[in-house]
């Protein structure tokens, strides 16, 4: 063996030691990232608990019941009329698509329907709410990933759609215009003409976002590729909605349901997308709401003449028996399960919200993926808390 | 700041410091249900612009806010969390309580496990009634705040006293629509 100098020796040392020190640091140890109860990230507050390997998660689970209020406890202790009035705040962006699948249970209990221009009055407030809905989501897409520009566009056109649901039913954000066997009120003089530009103003709306946010390639690259939830994984965790479409599932509760509601009457297409990741759901809205206001240009133009309510007892009364009405709200499938003992008020209402299934999937998605990415991947499978914790 | 502390601040001075608090608040935004949406729409949306009211609604976190908006309903799961961010913020600190769920319950005033009101937990300045309220009914809500940061004696909330008038006898402010100065 040569003679190494003594300086040759303590560098040769000094190598080693470097050397068994980054094996050491490059060797991670697991940490527990807490998310939220009130995280600007997330909508409402929705906790998430990520155990995490250096930057990825390997295990993640979300964490409800922070913004539950019982509702399905309260409606056992309301009239009929009064239920509407809570329930319109469960998925508070489109609060009157909320109330429609409730009426449509206690209307098939009483055996009674709504007259057509009701029906298409509420078609038409439907597919407004889930506009005002899916809208706001385009919007605050771009803030999960940096851009503040969409979320102003998208409430100042926002804005435009309230103010239809305000001159029709006088409340901003929960109308409560439905009524058992109608609606409440007829619309204004001068609100179709105003509609029909807001329509168009919309279609410009989505125009702008596709070209600004859709078409960005830092968009493209957080959203391409990323949680992609396959057909049968998706139809096994029970989403729905424009999340199950993304994936490729042809299903919508609109086009495949025979309901009162005036969907068959219209033409519209119901989009798919076969690759299941972010970006196919966040584009499947996007084309959601073209529909929309396609759907909303066509009733319009249709709109019969004739009464808006039928005739009811002063006092509802709603008859023994069981009913099951869901319908395609903006998130997804809702539905009301009623169970009446002929009383004032229901027995019993179970609940079927759509964010509730939406989030169930989360622990199967985020597993695997970079941190970052929990933020667009929660934010593309779009929730609201009050609809998921109820 | 000794002499604030002592409330040996001249009474000039006081006022100069108090338009300068009242026009540079940091407002943080605990948007927790329905009232989150009208929120966003007063302080983020052009058509309402909280901004020339002289309220900047960007703090990241509860440790840079002046302000703090409880919008929306508080449950018994959220309520710990609550007063630990009011906690975190440094004094002096005010809080809007923003709709009927924050106010009293609300709607949900017989339920189970909702906290009736945010005062409970923690002071409230000024109540924003409805359900939701309009974004216009938050921008007063935020100027009545601004009044009453004007007629306040810096001494007493530096020390941790809460809101006491400049003067003993000066007149109150009338909170709804009344004259407020």
């Amino acid at each position: 063996m040569t003679m190494l100098s003594e300086r040759q020796q303590l560098s040769y040392i000094a190598a080693q030691a470097a050397d068994a020190r980054l094996n050491v640091e490059l060797e991670t140890e697991g940490m527990t990232l807490n998310i939220g109860p009130q995280h600007p990230a997330t909508h409402g507050t929705l906790r998430i608990i990520a155990r995490l390997d250096g930057e990825q998660v390997i295990w993640a689970e979300p964490s409800a019941g922070y913004m539950h209020r019982g509702y399905e406890k309260l409606t056992e202790v309301r009239t009929f009329p009064q239920v509407t009035a809570l329930i319109n705040r469960i998925d508070w962006l489109g609060s009157f698509a909320n109330e429609v699948p409730f009426i449509l249970a206690a209307e098939q209990l009483m055996e009674i329907e709504a007259p057509p221009r009701a029906q298409h009055i509420r078609t038409i407030l439907f597919e407004l709410s889930r506009i005002a809905n899916v809208s706001l989501f385009l919007g605050d897409l771009g803030v999960q990933m940096g851009a503040v520009t969409p979320v102003f566009m998208a409430f100042r056109d926002r804005e435009y759609v309230l103010n239809l649901i305000e001159g029709a039913t006088g409340g901003r954000f929960h109308p409560n215009f439905d009524r058992i066997g109608g609606l409440k009120d007829d619309l204004p003089k001068g609100w179709l003409d105003e509609t029909r530009q807001v329509m168009k103003k919309l279609r410009n709306f989505c125009d702008e976002i596709e070209d600004l946010l859709f078409g960005n390639e830092i968009f493209q690259s957080r959203t391409r590729g990323i949680g992609v939830i396959p057909a049968d994984v998706a139809r096994q965790y029970g989403l729905s909605g424009a999340n199950l479409r993304a994936s490729g599932v042809d299903w919508d509760l609109r086009r495949d349901q025979k309901l009162p509601l005036a969907y068959d009457k219209v033409d519209f297409r119901v989009w798919t997308h076969p690759d299941g990741d972010s970006w196919a759901r966040c584009w499947i809205r996007l084309q959601e709401v073209r529909e929309a206001t396609k759907i909303v240009d066509q009733l319009i133009e249709t709109l019969p003449p004739g009464p808006v309510m039928t005739k009811v007892p002063r006092i509802i009364k709603v008859p023994e028996g069981e009913a099951w009405v869901s319908t395609e709200n903006p998130l997804g499938e809702m539905g009301y399960y009623v169970v009446s003992k002929g009383g004032l008020g229901p027995f019993r209402v179970k609940i079927r919200s759509a964010s509730f299934n939406n989030i169930s999937i989360t622990p199967w998605v985020l597993k695997g993926v970079y941190v970052p990415d929990i933020i667009t991947i929660l934010a593309s499978l779009y929730f609201i808390l009050g609809d998921i914790d109820r | 700041m000794g002499l604030v502390d002592r409330g040996r601040l001249p009474a000039p001075l006081t006022k100069l410091f108090n338009i300068g608090r009242s026009y540079s608040m940091w407002v943080y935004q605990w948007g927790l249900a329905c009232c989150a949406i009208e929120m966003g729409a007063a302080f983020g949306s052009p058509r309402y612009d909280v901004m020339r009211l002289g309220v900047i609604p960007l703090p990241a976190s509860p440790r840079q806010a002046d302000l703090v908006v409880v919008s929306g309903t508080v449950t018994d799961k959220m309520a710990p969390a609550v007063k630990r961010l009011y906690e975190q913020m440094p004094e002096p600190k005010y809080v809007i309580s923003m709709g009927s769920c924050a106010n009293c319950g609300g709607p949900y005033w017989d339920s189970y496990s909702v906290t009736k009101g945010v005062d409970q937990i923690i002071p409230v300045d000024v109540y924003v009634p409805g359900c939701p309220p309009r974004p216009e009914a938050l921008l007063e809500g935020v100027v009545l705040l601004q009044q009453r940061i004007k007629h306040e004696d810096m001494g007493a909330r530096w020390r941790g006293e809460g809101f006491k008038p400049i003067k003993r006898d000066s007149e109150p402010i009338v909170v709804g629509g009344g004259p407020i100065e």
